[in-house]
């Protein structure tokens, strides 16, 4: 597994990014995952497990698939990393199969999560029903309501899903809620965040096991193209986990130009957003040292988008530190933006993406290639759980 | 001398150190609260500076943050109500808070602040010891600011003799791996945990926090150690205008 293409300290920090800003409580886990991460990453038993339980349970290596109508649309080679294709329907799972291995060699006996769109809430259900683990997924209020049908599949699967009540009750206000369970329950309890947020050792452990989008992006596109790199890898930010796994192996490729859409809700001077690269000043928030949207005072900032899972006042201290170094370009993109771009996906190639994913996929309208220059964008999941919206949206 | 210190000087047990969220229940209420505090007989008083995302704070204190901030606190504020406090009293005064808020101000331009105000000590759960000695140490002590480091069940000797080196003023021993506002008495186990830290014979006096709502729990915390800090509880009562001297008295029994 080609894992050390990102220049981290054994703090966690990529440049001015990153860290672990905990308090007392949660030293002692802390430390225990920062000692054994990489140990176990790279032991071959926990490597054989990974990657026999991704490729007959999750359904890798996920297709390449050459986007036709949407390529001829935009006059230039449209590529779709078809990660909407896995089980349980998102990147996500990537993640928590890895997260669950290393939990179980922890000997951890619960598992709690936090989830915005529910996507990670899921992954992490299903593989807590794999393994047999006891499963608590902690869920702003606001998104139980617009993701309802991710909700019911938590519950079908065994999960505990609770609601988180304070702030707008959305993906921020249920990680703190989940780091609270975590501090109160040191001992017997793994947390398996969802993205490359939150203190080190996770925004490393997280892009690690989602490297594996890029690895297979790697491997496919010569097979199809005859091309070793393509010219642009292109992915949606909240967090930012299927955007770390999809530039991963393409970092230290300067070819290869890395291009994310983040959530500008309303607008970005709207007051409505969660375009954090665009606004943030750098901050402490959930663990790490990232930007942030903040007042002068150092409060963060409520954000807001229609896309649950981008629905977040920071964004992983990785994502940061690309764009402080400009090796990543972040874009904006509006609700509007993305419900086009959901409907144009559905339409010319029969993908209805979800609307975190669409964010991405807006960013062809933005963004001219060249006719002959390969783009590949990482399809991080499926629009089942957005239905409701879309129905809305049409009429 | 820094005003902990002096009260550690000739105070040994029964201390009392008292948290409230500043700009709650009134924006303005901070400095009538501290004086009261005061004059109740109050040892150490500890001023929560209000943020938005509190992650050790459990329903009590988080709800104290949110109403502050709604009122308009801000750390601006905060100090310039306590701009003249020393005119009027010389009890060690304590802030408390996340990270963030501090860094957006500038830890020096803080430090010096406080030093300004007449502030004795800090703590800031989130910062971790690494940064603090590596980078803001020297910041703390060039203006007399003491750092307080917290301790908890879970850590162990040779981490609380770590983190006792860290601290000045004295060291805030956590009662239980959890948020703040906890409840129920203290059992066996928290009892043989105070035990054990007052056998370490540390360089600090040390106090209990989370989980000291009324004055058994506070005589548990005595009896092993230097005494403990009363948060949640506090702030429950101010809510219901309970009377301050009222409370002080009943939690020292």
């Amino acid at each position: 597994m080609k894992t050390e293409k990102i220049a981290i300290d054994k703090r966690g920090y990529y440049g001015e990014f990153g860290g672990a800003y905990v308090p007392e409580m949660l030293h002692a886990n802390v430390k225990e995952l920062q000692d054994c991460y990489l140990e176990v990453l790279a032991d071959p038993a926990f490597q054989k497990e990974f990657r026999s339980l991704l490729k007959n349970y999750v359904g890798r290596p996920t297709p390449l698939y050459f986007a036709k109508r949407l390529s001829a649309k935009y006059d230039t080679q449209i590529y779709l990393k078809r990660e909407d294709l896995c089980h349980t329907g998102a990147h996500k799972i990537n993640n928590t199969i890895g997260q669950i291995l290393l939990a179980q060699r922890l000997g951890k006996k619960r598992i709690i999560a936090e989830t915005g769109a529910g996507q990670h809430g899921v992954a992490t259900a299903t593989v807590c029903a794999l393994m047999g683990l006891e499963c608590i997924v902690y869920m702003g209020k606001l998104d139980i309501e617009r993701q309802a049908p991710n909700v019911a599949r938590m519950k079908m699967l065994g999960a505990t899903v609770v609601p988180a009540l304070s702030g707008n009750m959305t993906l921020k206000d249920a990680t703190n809620e989940a780091i609270r369970d975590w501090l109160s329950n040191p001992s017997d309890t793994h947390y398996i965040i969802g993205s490359v947020v939150g203190p080190h050792p996770y925004p490393d452990l997280v892009a690690k096991l989602q490297a594996v989008i890029s690895e297979e992006i790697l491997e496919q596109l010569p097979e199809q193209t005859g091309r070793k790199l393509p010219d642009a890898v292109m992915a949606c930010v909240g967090g930012g986990s299927n955007a770390a796994g999809a530039f991963y192996h393409f970092i230290n490729e300067p070819s290869v130009q890395l291009i994310a859409a983040e959530a500008a809700g309303l607008g970005v001077h709207s007051g409505e957003t969660a375009a954090t690269i665009a606004l943030g000043k750098p901050g402490v928030l959930h663990g790490s040292r990232s930007y942030l949207i903040q007042t002068d005072d150092g409060q963060v900032v409520e954000p807001y988008s229609i896309s649950a899972g981008l629905d977040y006042p920071g964004v992983g201290p990785l994502h940061a530190h690309l764009a402080a170094t400009k090796r990543a370009k972040y874009f904006p993109v509006t609700d509007e933006e993305a419900l086009k771009a959901v409907v144009e996906l559905s339409r010319l190639e029969g993908i209805i993406p979800a609307l975190e994913t669409a964010h991405a996929l807006a960013l062809l309208r933005e963004i001219k290639f060249k006719k002959e220059e390969i783009v590949v964008i990482c399809l991080s999941g499926r629009g089942d759980k957005d239905l409701e919206t879309y129905m809305k949206y049409l009429m | 001398m820094n005003r902990l210190d002096n009260l550690f000087s000739h105070k040994k047990k029964d201390t009392l150190a008292i948290y409230f969220t500043a700009g709650f229940p009134k924006l303005n209420d901070t400095r009538r609260i501290l004086l009261e505090l005061d004059a109740a007989g109050t040892d150490i008083i500890e001023i929560g500076m209000p943020f938005s995302d509190p992650l050790a704070d459990g329903s009590t204190i988080q709800a104290s943050s949110q109403k502050a901030l709604g009122n308009g606190m801000s750390l601006k504020l905060l100090f310039e109500q306590l701009k003249d406090i020393r005119q009027e009293t010389e009890i060690p005064i304590v802030l408390m808070g996340y990270i963030n808020p501090v860094m957006v101000f500038g830890v020096e331009a803080f430090c010096k602040k406080c030093q300004e105000i007449g502030i004795d000590g800090l703590i800031l759960p989130d910062l971790p010891l690494w940064e603090f000695n590596n980078n803001y140490k020297s910041i703390f002590e060039k203006y007399g600011i003491h750092a307080i480091f917290l301790v908890t069940p879970q850590t162990s000797d040779e981490r609380v003799r770590i983190l006792d080196a860290a601290s000045s003023g004295f060291l805030y021993a956590v009662s239980v791996s959890t948020t703040t506002g906890s409840s129920g008495r203290f059992n066996k186990e928290q009892e043989s945990y105070f035990k054990r830290l007052s056998n370490l014979k540390l360089n600090n006096p040390i106090l209990v926090g989370f989980g000291i709502a009324e004055s058994k729990n506070f005589k548990i915390a005595n009896k092993y150690l230097n005494g403990g800090v009363v948060g949640s509880a506090f702030i429950r009562a101010i809510e219901k205008e309970e009377s301050v001297d009222g409370f002080i008295k009943s939690l020292r029994g």
